[in-house]
């Protein structure tokens, strides 16, 4: 019997398991599915990572050798190459090579199984299917891991931060990046992102566009993008046809959650990840879940840091007898605020609360509200929120202990 | 002469008669433009093993579907391909409309249509509850089937194989040159082959190659059908498939789950001047969006994890074109094979290959190979029968493709079997790797690495189907 | 006088700043805070990045090897910089932080490894 099991060996599975030890479980289990340890972090080869955690700026494989090397330190053990197939709350089949098929008991689980990218099927762009089409993440493994170059005439659909990176990462290898194409009238990635990935490089940067057509009937030869109305329509007449042997789409990212919902678990319609309260509990007994299986995050730090609470959540879970109360507060959104995680709180917390959330639209001098029971109790002005950004904000457990009966916490924005 | 026979095409049709063939005593050949079997109409269809309602009576059309659709039944058994009787439904969405499905019913007597039955639309709603509420009446086809159509090539191709018939791939031909005793097949590789007897299977392309032997010119018009695949959350949505009134234009856009269960839509039938041009165009997939929704307003459009376009080849006659050429001798056609051709593939697969072995006066050959055995499928076993083949060969525990389940050992076969994979859509259509939700995007590098070490084709070479469709560049 | 047109990088704000430099004398408009005018004088007078990249590795686990310069370098000198990188192969094993090449293109600036690559068995 194990006290916890963690499923995934990336950013979050490693920082859900050192939080677990720091709480006192010796009987830990990570389960990774690929051949290594640090999950995505291995192939995001660019620097940016850990400021928040490490107070320097480190890339994607040093932040995840940190985590790896804590993670040794503590002599937790991990399977590699090994699948989960499913889950139930207390035990967790897996499958590899050594073992087979085997089932294992464990008190708590943690969820962490990361995002997977939308592909082009979610898209339906119309036109020919030749090969030279990859997600942005594809195209990184493969030049980052296999040292092979996706193609040499590149335009990137979507100008989230792995579009934005790929477009440098391209240029530096030799190809041509003719474009990258946004359908929004504002790009969701870091604006230090746009500056260094496409600016430096004269990379033109097309907002409110779309590709509107793929030619070649064997390798990509032609891409067409289109100017698009406020309804993301494409306009006729504002064609603009590149000769590109490669489309890149960088066109999101969903929580990878086949296992949650094979077992049962309620996932939001919002995240796509499951509804947790301030624990990290799913509502399914025992089963925690951290990450971008979780949400999708925009820095990693922000990941360590939630998955280590979720650890820690899952630990005590484990250690003691004493299960949360029953007793969930609903926490809803106003405003811009899109969701919120954590979507319940318990109401007998005895720790102040994390809560993060996305706005639906870029908003310049708003305000973050909080209001319990419809008083308004934090106030705190934004010079800017915007959709590619996480909001974060703390509850402290003092606001609430203030109340008797709690009825409703609301969290948005506010002009 | 260097074969008896030599079957042009390597889709369903051209692999069943090459099947057939190989039980008969002869030298028997199978070439194929494309890199894989499977490249052209076969790989792009609705999957459907239609009870046979919709042809008109007395048409080959009518007599090979339901034929064959038996044979199909019968064979799955031991060819071991991807089949299950999922029954269908013809609704009709007006009282209006309703005398229509009592002709069908009327229709589907004639041809030898078994296990029929008129429902009410609330009789129908019972049994698939996600049917619109404006079904007013149904013809239940009980004994309507869905099958793999790659599954299905793949085992005939093999069953042949094994038998003893060869395949060449990357093999166009160019021109056919009578000759004394048989035909010249010229391609576009540097030898030319020579054969007793040719057999035309080449899909859209069967008017060009009927036409360059035979004065009786045919004409073939390739049409167009688009669908959308959704991802296996969808699986259980429907589990019949449902087709809405036939028209002029065909049987309509169809709601069916795929063999596997999952959602899938379409087609549309657009009439194409350029044979190859199996692109989407947003116009297609609006139109079959608006009419799946017809049939169900609950189809989960976010759900879409691909469309993608087929072709089916429609010769002027309207019906299927099989048979010895009157002025051509030892030339037989299999042409015009458009729906219902994968339900009537075995079917036009025997009958040719009786045909051609008349003509030759070739007996069956003793012992055939009958009975195909199928590569290991690990998540459909037990776990103890699961485990015992991990402890055999550990590669079956070993998971690439995560959205399908698909383990290391699944891919090496598919490369390594008989007539094994060589492109990433080779093995897309054999183990459904890269087929899921996430389109490849995780597991089609594992998966080059797989056909670089057992097809021994460098990366950088690896196609995604032809020839010229490489994926990555060449080395940095 | 020069002018210069520049995107702020310290926040989502992503200010449009225009700076006008004069010899020494630098003038920043259009930022909000003090991140930004310092962003604006360095980027006018020394712009410098950290290059990322990977180089080919032999006989290791790993087919690639991650390297960063260990400081920022040029702006300017980015691309002959990553064409170097992109011709180097080094032999396994590799420790993080192993210099990979030194003092790159003359910039006095180290290239190192950011992951460990094992010999292959």
């Amino acid at each position: 019997m194990y006290d916890v099991v963690i499923i995934g060996g990336g950013p979050a599975g490693l920082s859900a398991a050192l939080g677990a030890k720091k709480k006192g479980c010796s009987n830990i289990l990570i389960i990774e599915r690929s051949e290594k340890l640090g999950g995505i972090l291995n192939q995001c080869i660019h620097n940016g990572f850990g400021l928040h955690t490490f107070k320097e700026e480190l890339t994607g494989p040093e932040y995840a050798y940190r985590y790896i090397k804590m993670v040794e330190k503590e002599e937790i053990p991990f399977l590699l190459n090994t699948t989960v197939l499913s889950i139930s709350p207390h035990s967790v089949t897996y499958i590899n090579e050594e073992e087979g098929v085997r089932t294992i008991e464990t008190k708590a689980i943690v969820l962490a199984m990361g995002c997977r990218e939308r592909p082009r099927g979610a898209l339906n762009i119309p036109g020919d299917r030749p090969s030279g089409i990859f997600s942005a993440g594809t195209a990184q493994y493969l030049t980052n891991i296999e040292g092979k170059m996706p193609g040499k005439r590149v335009v990137i659909l979507g100008s989230g931060d792995i579009g934005l990176i790929m477009a440098r990462r391209m240029t530096l290898e030799g190809a041509k990046v003719l474009a990258v194409v946004e359908l929004m009238p504002y790009s969701s990635g870091l604006k230090r992102n746009i500056v260094q990935c496409l600016d430096d490089f004269s990379i033109p940067l097309l907002l409110s566009h779309t590709v509107t057509k793929i030619e070649g009937r064997k390798r990509v030869e032609r891409i067409t993008v289109s100017a698009v109305d406020e309804k993301r329509k494409p306009i006729p007449g504002t064609e603009i046809t590149y000769d590109a042997d490669t489309l890149l789409l960088s066109v999101g990212l969903l929580p990878e959650n086949e296992l949650s919902r094979k077992a049962g678990i309620t996932l939001s319609p919002v995240t796509g990840g499951p509804i947790v309260d301030n624990s990290f509990q799913t509502d399914s007994d025992g089963i925690f879940a951290c990450g971008n299986v979780l949400h999708v995050h925009d820095l990693v730090d922000y990941v360590s840091n939630e998955a280590e609470k979720a650890g820690e959540s899952a630990a005590l879970y484990a250690l003691s007898d004493r299960k949360p109360s029953k007793k969930k507060i609903p926490v809803s959104v106003f405003g811009l605020a899109r969701y919120t995680v954590p979507e319940m709180i318990d109401e007998d917390t005895k720790e102040d609360t994390t809560i993060r959330f996305r706005v639906s639209n870029v908003k310049k001098d708003g305000k973050i509200t909080v209001r319990v029971n419809g008083e308004e109790v934090i106030s705190k002005k934004k010079r800017i929120m915007a959709p590619g950004e996480m909001e974060t904000l703390i509850i402290p457990k003092r606001i609430l202990e203030k109340y008797e009966i709690i009825e409703s916490i609301e969290v948005g924005t506010e002009d | 002469m260097d074969y008896d026979a030599v079957v042009i095409g390597g889709g369903v049709i051209g692999s069943a008669i090459v099947r057939y063939l190989s039980l008969y005593d002869m030298k028997t050949l199978l070439v194929e433009k494309e890199e894989d079997i499977s490249s052209g109409t076969t790989k792009a269809n609705s999957g459907i093993v239609h009870a046979g309602y919709d042809p008109e009576p007395d048409t080959l059309k009518a007599k090979l579907n339901v034929k064959g659709a038996k044979m199909i039944r019968e064979e799955s058994e031991k060819l071991h391909f991807d089949y299950k009787v999922n029954g269908a439904m013809v609704v009709s969405f007006s009282p209006d409309d309703d005398y229509k499905i009592d002709e069908l019913y009327e229709r589907g007597i004639k041809n030898g249509v078994e296990d029929m039955e008129i429902l009410s639309g609330d009789e129908a709603r019972k049994i698939e509850p996600n049917l619109s509420e404006n079904v007013t009446k149904c013809l239940y086809l009980k004994s309507s089937a869905i099958v793999c159509p790659f599954s299905l090539t793949q085992a005939l191709a093999e069953n042949a194989y094994e038998n003893g018939a060869e395949f060449k791939f990357n093999t166009k031909v160019e021109n056919i040159e009578r000759i004394d005793g048989g035909y010249r097949v010229i391609t576009d590789t540097s030898s030319s082959i020579t054969t007793r007897t040719v057999i035309n299977a080449a899909g859209v392309y069967g008017d060009a190659i009927n036409n360059m032997v035979s004065e009786k010119k045919i004409h073939i018009t390739a049409r167009r059908g688009s669908y959308m695949l959704f991802d296996n959350e969808t699986k259980g949505m429907f589990n019949s498939t449902i087709f809405q009134l036939p028209s002029s234009k065909g049987k309509g856009v169809l709601v069916t789950p795929t063999v596997h269960g999952n959602l899938m839509i379409g087609p549309n039938s657009v009439s194409i001047p350029d044979k190859d041009d199996t692109s989407t165009t947003a116009f297609d997939l609006d139109y079959i969006s608006k009419e799946a929704l017809k049939t169900s307003p609950y189809i989960p459009f976010r759900k879409v994890i691909t469309s993608f376009s087929g072709i089916r080849a429609h010769e002027d006659s309207g019906d299927f074109i099989v048979g010895e050429a009157e002025d051509a001798p030892g030339f037989f056609n299999a042409a015009g094979i458009e729906s219902p051709g994968l339900s009537s593939s075995l079917a036009i697969g025997e009958m040719v290959a009786k045909m051609v072995a008349d003509r030759l006066e070739k007996n069956k050959k003793e012992n055939p190979i009958l009975e195909r055995k199928a590569p290991p499928r690990p998540r459909e076993m037990s776990i103890d029968e699961r485990n015992k083949l991990i402890k055999a060969n550990p590669t079956y525990g070993k998971i690439v493709c995560r959205c399908e389940e698909i383990s290391e050992g699944e891919i090496i076969d598919a490369i390594t079997r008989p007539l094994g994979a060589r492109s990433l859509d080779g093995i897309k259509r054999r183990v459904r790797a890269g087929m899921g939700r996430c389109q490849g995007g995780f597991c089609s590098p594992k998966v080059m690495e797989l056909i670089e070490k057992y097809a021994s084709i460098p990366f950088d070479e690896i196609n995604k189907n032809s020839l010229g469709s490489n994926i990555t560049m060449e080395d940095k | 006088m020069e002018r210069f047109e520049l995107t702020c990088i310290g926040c989502p704000l992503g200010c449009l700043m225009t700076v006008e430099k004069n010899g020494d004398e630098i003038n920043v408009k259009g930022n909000t805070c003090l991140n930004g005018e310092r962003y604006a004088k360095e980027e006018v007078t020394a712009p410098k990045r950290i290059l990322t990249q990977s180089v080919r590795v032999r006989d290791g686990v790993d087919k690639m090897c991650s390297v960063k310069t260990s400081a920022p370098i040029p702006k300017d000198m980015i691309i002959k910089a990553s064409e170097t990188i992109r011709e180097k192969t080094v032999d396994a094993p590799i420790e993080i932080g192993k210099i990979i090449i030194s003092n790159i293109c003359d910039t006095g600036v180290d290239v190192i490894a950011t992951r460990e690559v094992r010999k292959k068995a």
